[in-house]
């Protein structure tokens, strides 16, 4: 892509990640990974089952604080203590649990954590209208599939529950966009919506970094892919340069990849 | 893929999904209404069953005795709350109340004040909360445990601090206070009811409001979306503290003399408030005013029974039944909703 092509020359990365390695007790969850997103770049992370994709990009997100290495937003080293510290740097993450307040009405979730407010003397009043008005331009614009703003989110069908979580994401980021598994609960056609969605993303010229199962759409709309194997990385591939089968042997392990022996 | 491009088939399919999740929002709310007037069909129901067994029931000093006896309860409830929406639990409360009895009173007789004697009070009951909010945040122990170590340290200064003996002849100002009211509605109904009003607000209009409820329904979900998890009990069990110490100054300036010891079977009371109002245990729901709404049930079932000359065993069981079913009502309401 274009995008790519000038991404290089473009500065410092949006993200990047220096040898980061996080284990939760006796697990080792990664190990000395090292990847980098662009503007305007759809980046992939692919891997088997435990792989550690959810693990970095929780690390990003500020989640877990990586035990060791470092991670650099637009060139200059951040320590993400804590998920407000990564929203603070235009950082959102769609999580693979979606992390939704299931007694919370949609519009209460889009906003948590950024509620508009007046102030009245010691009391930050919730604007309710003025929030259902922006979460309203955010559906529209992005074309999401968001039911009711009052409904509360425990009775949405995962669909929804998807659309409320992604357009909580791409409402706030203005950086980088991390989303885990988007696509799993969702039919076809609201899939290709959500795929549209992350290439207007990109076209905005925001970084995205998408973990996804799915290698079709890892095809269709990401322009490189980095594959994670036991929580080390094992290779890094730009699309236009590889095919499905190498990507599937680099996640089985069938191909050994070059990253893996470093 | 916006909705101006969308086909007409797609818009159709669009439209109706939403009806139907809009349809849901409104059972939403209409479950609300109906599960807090459940508990004020109760009310009414125990209301009109009480004053046809007793003429004396809905006289106006009779109104003004049930006041009185519903506001401590209320003002406890309101602090709980917050809590329990947290998905926390505040023990604590029963014994901050007769410690901050006890203090502010010494305080008072001694400084010759009352308002540095109520300044203490506030003082002792928002710094046991902000203890209790130290113990479930940074040793991080469960809230039950932690709750249950404030209420026996609490319990046993109150103790220590008077010997074990009541505190006799408080300022006439204060105890004037604690006894009057305006027609059927005592001083100490009428701080109950602005407290409750206040709380309310909070709780449903402002942010901090929300977080709670946030943190209660998914703290996994709220520190993702940037809150802050620790702060929030601070802020809840503070607020649970400070209550306690209101409600503890309204009981001693009731009763003239601040009892050290805990309200025997008065441990329960505020939480079954909250929990007959519509609260969860597991956090996420909740409401003040259906926490008033449950601190007057008992009040009525209390003072109703006691008029009946019904054994206040018996109510002390009663009071078990009705927390009991309350809860298995809830249950079943949410499994029906599942
Ligand atoms: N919070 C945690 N505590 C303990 N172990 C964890 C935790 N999160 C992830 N792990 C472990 O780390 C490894 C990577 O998990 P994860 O990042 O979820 O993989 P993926 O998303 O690629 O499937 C797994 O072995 C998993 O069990
Ligand atoms: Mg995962």
């Amino acid at each position: 892509m274009t995008a790519e092509a000038t991404s290089a020359e473009s500065g410092p990365a949006v993200l990047a990640l220096v040898e980061v390695g996080k284990h939760f007790g006796g697990v080792s969850a990664l190990q000395g990974v090292s990847i980098e997103v662009h503007r305007g770049e759809v980046v992939a992370l692919v891997g088997d089952n435990g792989a550690g994709k959810s693990t970095l990009l929780r690390c990003v997100a500020g989640a877990h604080l990586p035990d060791v290495g470092s991670i650099e937003v637009d060139g200059r080293p951040v320590v993400i203590r804590h998920p407000s510290e990564a929203r603070a740097l235009g950082i959102e993450a769609v999580h693979q649990d979606l992390a939704l307040a299931d007694h919370l009405d949609v519009v209460a979730n889009m906003f948590l954590g950024r509620e508009i407010s007046r102030r009245i003397g010691p009391f930050g009043v919730l604007d309710n209208r003025a929030m259902r008005a922006k979460a309203n331009e955010i559906i529209s614009e992005f074309g999401i599939k968001i039911p009711s703003l009052r409904a509360r989110v425990r009775h949405l069908s995962g669909g929804q529950r998807q659309g409320v979580a992604i357009g909580r994401a791409v409402g706030w980021g203005t950086k980088l966009v991390m989303m885990d598994e988007p696509t799993a609960a969702l039919g076809v056609r609201e899939t290709a919506r959500v795929q549209e969605l992350i290439k207007s993303l990109a076209g905005k010229g925001l970084a995205v970094l998408l973990v996804s199962h799915n290698l079709d759409q890892v095809f269709e709309i990401c322009d490189r892919v980095y594959v994670l194997r036991r929580g080390r990385l094992a290779a890094e591939r730009k699309i236009a340069n590889t095919t499905k089968e190498e990507v599937v042997g680099l996640i089985t392990g069938a191909f050994a990849g070059e990253a893996a022996t470093t | 893929m916006t909705q101006g491009t969308a086909l007409p088939t797609d818009t159709m399919a669009k439209r109706s999904e939403m009806e139907v999740t809009e349809s849901l929002g409104r059972r939403e709310r209409i479950r609300a209404v109906v599960n807090s007037s459940l508990v004020g069909a109760a009310l009414v129901a125990l209301v009109v069953l009480f004053s046809l067994l007793s003429p004396y029931f809905l006289s106006e000093s009779n109104i003004f005795r049930v006041l009185e006896q519903v506001s401590v309860v209320a003002v406890l409830a309101v602090g709980q709350a917050f809590v329990i929406i947290t998905g926390g639990i505040d023990l604590s409360e029963a014994a901050l109340v007769p410690l901050v009895g006890v203090i502010s009173a010494l305080v008072m007789n001694s400084q010759h004040s009352i308002v540095v004697g109520v300044a203490a009070g506030l003082a002792v009951g928002a710094g046991v909360g902000l203890l209790n909010g130290f113990l479930v945040t940074v040793p991080k122990l469960p809230p039950f445990i932690a709750t249950l170590a404030t209420f026996s340290a609490a319990d046993g200064t109150a103790l220590l601090a008077t010997g074990g003996q009541p505190v006799f002849n408080l300022p006439s100002g204060f105890t004037n206070f604690g006894q009057g009211g305006l027609s059927v509605f005592p001083y100490m109904a009428i701080v109950a009811i602005a407290i409750a009003v206040l709380f309310q607000f909070i709780l449903a209009r402002t942010t901090f409001g929300r977080h709670v409820y946030a943190m209660g329904s998914n703290p996994v979900a709220a520190r993702l979306a940037g809150l802050h998890n620790a702060r929030i009990s601070l802020m809840v069990y503070s607020i649970s503290g400070l209550l306690s110490g209101i409600g503890g100054m309204l009981l001693t300036a009731f009763v003239s003399t601040a009892q050290p010891a805990v309200a025997l079977n008065s441990e329960l009371d505020a939480i079954a408030a909250v929990v007959i109002g519509g609260a969860s245990l597991f956090g996420g729901e909740g409401t003040i005013w259906g926490a008033m709404l449950g601190a007057l049930l008992l009040a009525v079932l209390n003072n109703g029974t006691e008029l009946l000359g019904i054994s206040t065993y018996v109510q002390t069981v009663l009071l078990g039944v009705v927390v009991a079913v309350a809860v298995a009502v809830d249950n079943v309401r949410r499994k029906a909703e599942a």
